[in-house]
């Protein structure tokens, strides 16, 4: 039982290893197709990661990415696709910093309000498609896709200062307003102006919840059930309509967090300049982290440090587009070396199981020696 | 090329077929060893053996799906080397699956040319030779018959035309009675007599003895791998060839003493389901692996009852066997049951308390044990451990959790206990579900369902692809379970299961319960005739209430 163990370990990290060896190898090529020195670039990125204050950037950066790993991973589990992720996150961002700036509450409850406003908003935009795919067996890729679009284009119109939006004076920039310092989640000091946001801290947390209400909640296994085999999960007892909506509403949820480490820690406000694309790194994290608490923590790291790290690179004469063909050859690279690597670990288990049975090292006869 | 061997073979005929030597080892397990099998020109020749003995890849290797590592193969007195069936079929070698092949939405005739449209082309030749293929071998096949429309048995007979009409002169046939109800099996011994006369060999892969006696003209029987011996059917008994099979007695599914009390305890009142709602609300639900395959069900209309009005009641210690072709009924009533389908009118009764709108895991709670027949869709997560599957379907009950919190540790041991109590052949219970074999597989199931101490048991298939030792040992695990009072509805395809293990029959047709039988006095064929729909009612020794409901598809079955 051991020796399973430790091969399913040692399967466990020959996926990402390949994905990721092979995806630097991709990158380093189409560098040197397109006449580029395919180390030198490379270099530059590590070198950027030594400096703290990139190093700073990539924490709090990681954190955000977490969040949105997190909430794609809960799909995931339950072999749903919430590509919406990204537009739960921006959705849920600018309308609970909406709420954040026009209430002013006791420290605790201003800032726990914003968060459930967050959430609740992430929980609703998701809750769309899950009800669409439970009822009438819409997509959730297909509808979360368009829920993104319409995320968008609905901001905007909300952003507009005859709605939503504040001009700030002597910019284009529009915001909602700014949230009161009682809404501000308190930063962990580094000396030098270097602050860690509070809320990641936070987003790890959620990774521990993430893995025990999975693991080891009855609900958890039932969402994994059904993740894994509808069929078999609803003749086990599990309502798999209302699983797919329970689901999305909570993958929707931690979508709306995503946003909430800048919010909180930075920006105080939603502007125009919020990121884009968060929910889909979070899809590339969900992926080479398979899933689990750990994996994407280092994911979400690595995506982190190559969006940092390659952010300087224009300085030095590249493009710091670099850094977007290597999370694409990322992706790429991990959905082809999981399944090689997940269809390899099936056989081989089924040999093993051959293997020992044919030896005669059964279960039964082990525990009669042993009795 | 085949017709030159033909002529060389006239003077002294070399065996169609001779294998020596076959040694296939797949790593790790050694499928096929040392092989050595003889088959006459001309003749039927059984190859028997229980599940997992090696038949199937020793056919893989004949139909060049795989190669030998050792051995030889000659056809026709000529050594062979298959790289793929396309050699194979070269050669004149042909298999009919036991799954069959075939598209729905087409006709026959559109079925037997894809793929072989070079031989005849796709259009008046095709039929020309399809009429002439039909009437040489007596199979009565129509070609511009959609496939949709066939019943199981003519199903089988377009694959077995397909096969002639690509020039195949040897037969491989992989369980063909698997999926006939024995009126149908006697029709295709007709059909392989035909084929014999006409000089054509047939390789008859089977498990069931007295078919084999039947319809074999030389019997080689396998075990573990290997060939153990042949047999001539003329002279071998059941018994003997059983012995050979698995080494040692055959088990029977004989129930030795009647438990039956007076104590009901799953009642059944006027339970409806009719089709076209349950399209809408359950996509996955209305297509059951084996409606497309039906013989009775034409297409499932909207609004057409999928059962009509069953009533039933099973008492404690009861085994109530349920004989019917698959897709008359059975995997609604399951689902009906589990509560995984609404029904539209009727009422079911546990133990004195309605469930009839309980979900599926408070009926699970309430004590319904569920082996379902498909074990892959609904039985297990076939890529977890095992120990998640016996948490499966009973993750609210102890020992799997406390106050929603998984126990694994409890979960694990008692999974241990599982597989050691049900001697589930494993090497621990940390591999997936997959990696088993489907007998282990089976075992783990009904290991499960029996350690919550189910009231009511849905036996659905619970020997199927299981072989012979674990099919003794899951009915072992039945009758014990009777014996403490559980009551169980059995549905199975094996008829002597069904009458051996049940205390009362009833034969389901077209969503109807239209006969009952007594197990002790009733024979398959019996049961075979009312479950075309040929009969109904009380079901005596002589005396058939042969009031047909449905004249029209009966006569397209029994034919």
């Amino acid at each position: 039982m051991k020796k399973f163990d430790k091969d399913r370990l040692i399967l466990g990290f020959a996926g990402p290893v390949l994905a990721l060896v092979s995806a630097f190898l991709l990158t380093m090529i189409v560098l040197a197709a397109t006449g580029i020195d395919p180390i030198e670039p490379l270099r530059l990125m590590v070198e950027n990661a030594s400096y703290e204050d990139v190093q700073i950037l990539i924490v709090n950066q990681a954190g955000t990415y977490y969040l949105a790993a997190l909430a794609v991973a809960i799909g995931f589990r339950m072999n749903l696709f919430n590509i919406g992720v990204d537009g739960q996150y921006r959705l849920a961002a600018m309308l609970s910093a909406v709420v954040g700036a026009a209430v002013t509450l006791p420290g605790p409850l201003h800032l726990l309000l914003i968060v459930l406003v967050a959430m609740f908003v992430g929980a609703f935009w998701s809750g769309i498609a899950g009800v669409l795919k439970a009822k009438r067996g819409v997509s959730e890729v297909v509808s979360t896709i368009m829920l993104n679009a319409i995320a968008t284009s609905l901001i905007a119109w909300l952003m507009l200062t005859k709605n939503l939006g504040v001009q700030i004076e002597g910019s284009n920039d529009l915001t909602t307003g700014d949230i009161a310092e009682s809404g501000w989640f308190p930063a962990v000091s580094l000396g030098d102006g270097l602050e860690l946001y509070g809320f990641t801290f936070v987003a790890f947390a959620l990774g521990i919840v993430y893995w025990f209400a999975l693991n080891r909640t009855r609900f958890g296994f039932d969402l994994r059930a059904t993740g894994a085999s509808e069929s078999a999960a609803q003749a086990s007892g599990v309502d798999a309509k209302k699983m797919i909506i329970t689901s999305m509403l909570i993958s929707g949820a931690v979508a709306g967090l995503a946003g909430m480490p800048q919010l909180l820690g930075e920006t105080h406000t939603y502007n125009l300049a919020f990121p884009v694309g968060v929910g889909f790194t979070g899809i590339t994290i969900a992926l080479l982290g398979r899933n689990s608490p750990v994996g994407m923590l280092f994911a979400a790291f690595l995506m982190a440090f190559i969006d940092k790290a390659s952010a300087s690179l224009d300085q030095n004469g590249y493009a710091k587009e670099i850094g977007t063909i290597m999370k694409g050859l990322i992706v790429i690279a991990v959905v082809v070396s999981y399944e090689l690597v997940r269809r390899y670990g099936i056989r081989r288990q089924q040999q093993k199981v051959g293997e020992e049975l044919a030896a005669g090292h059964a279960m039964k006869t082990e525990k009669e020696v042993a009795a | 090329m085949r017709q030159g061997e033909c002529v060389i073979n006239a003077s002294s005929p070399p065996p169609a077929v001779e294998l020596h030597g076959i040694t296939k080892r797949f790593p790790g397990v050694v499928a096929n060893k040392d092989i050595a099998i003889t088959v006459r020109k001309g003749t039927v020749h059984a190859l028997i053996g229980e599940n997992g003995a090696g038949k199937s890849t020793l056919m893989k290797i004949l139909y060049g799906m795989q190669k030998p590592d050792e051995g030889t193969i000659a056809i026709d007195g000529e050594q062979v080397s298959f790289n793929t069936p396309g050699d194979a079929i070269a050669r004149g070698i042909g298999m009919v699956h036991q799954h069959f092949m075939l598209a729905d939405n087409l006709t026959v005739l559109e079925n037997v040319v894809l793929g072989g449209e070079k031989l005849y082309g796709i259009g008046a030749k095709a039929r020309k030779k399809i009429k002439e293929i039909s009437d040489a071998y007596g199979l009565g096949v129509r070609p511009d018959a959609l496939v949709e429309d066939l019943g199981v048995a003519d199903r089988q007979r377009v694959e077995i035309l397909k096969v002639l009409y690509r020039g195949a002169k040897i037969l491989i046939l992989d369980e063909p009675t698997a999926v006939l109800v024995p009126q149908e099996v006697d029709a295709l011994f007709d059909n392989l007599r035909e084929l014999k006369a006409e000089g054509l060999t047939v390789i008859f892969i089977s498990h069931k003895l007295g078919e084999v006696l039947k319809v074999a003209d030389d019997i080689t029987v396998i075990r573990r791998g290997t060939t153990v011996g042949t047999a001539d059917p003329k002279t071998a008994t059941p018994k003997q060839l059983a012995e050979l099979m698995v080494g040692a007695e055959l088990p029977s599914p004989e129930t030795r003493e009647s438990t039956v009390t007076t104590t009901p305890m799953l009642k059944v009142t006027s339970l409806t389901v009719a089709a076209g709602e349950a399209v809408v609300a359950e996509p996955e639900v209305l297509v059951p692996a084996g409606a497309p395959d039906s013989s009775t069900l034409e297409k499932v209309e909207a609004g057409r009852l999928l059962l009509d009005d069953i009533s039933l009641t099973i008492h404690k210690g009861e085994i109530l066997g349920i004989a019917g072709v698959e897709g008359n009924g059975q995997t609604e009533l399951i689902e009906a049951l589990m509560g995984m389908m609404t029904p539209d009118a009727g009422a079911i009764t546990l133990d004195g308390a309605d469930i009839t709108r309980m979900s599926v895991r408070k009926r699970r709670e309430g004590g319904i044990g569920y082996i379902p027949e498909d074990r892959h869709r609904h039985g297990l997560l076939l890529e977890s451990p095992l120990w998640e599957n016996r948490i499966l379907g009973h993750v609210t009950e102890a020992p799997n959790s406390k106050r929603g919190i998984l126990d694994l540790k409890a979960a694990r041991k008692d999974t241990e206990r599982i597989v050691r109590e049900y001697d589930v052949r494993t090497p621990g219970i940390e591999v997936t579900a997959a990696s088993l074999s489907g007998g282990n597989q089976q075992k783990l199931i009904v290991g499960r369902e029996m350690s919550h101490n189910p009231k009511f048991l849905i036996a659905a298939h619970p020997t199927r692809g299981v072989d012979v030792g674990a099919q003794a040992q899951i009915w072992d695990a039945i009758r014990e379970a009777r014996r403490d009072g559980l009551a169980v509805l059995l549905i199975s395809a094996d008829l002597d299961e069904l009458i051996g293990l049940s205390d009362t029959l009833r034969v389901i047709y077209r969503g109807r319960l239209v006969a009952d039988a007594d197990p002790a006095t009733v024979t398959p064929e019996e049961l075979g005739t009312a479950m075309t729909g040929a009969a109904s009612g009380h079901l005596e020794a002589t005396d058939n209430h042969s009031a047909a409901a449905d004249g029209d598809t009966t006569e397209d079955e029994a034919r």
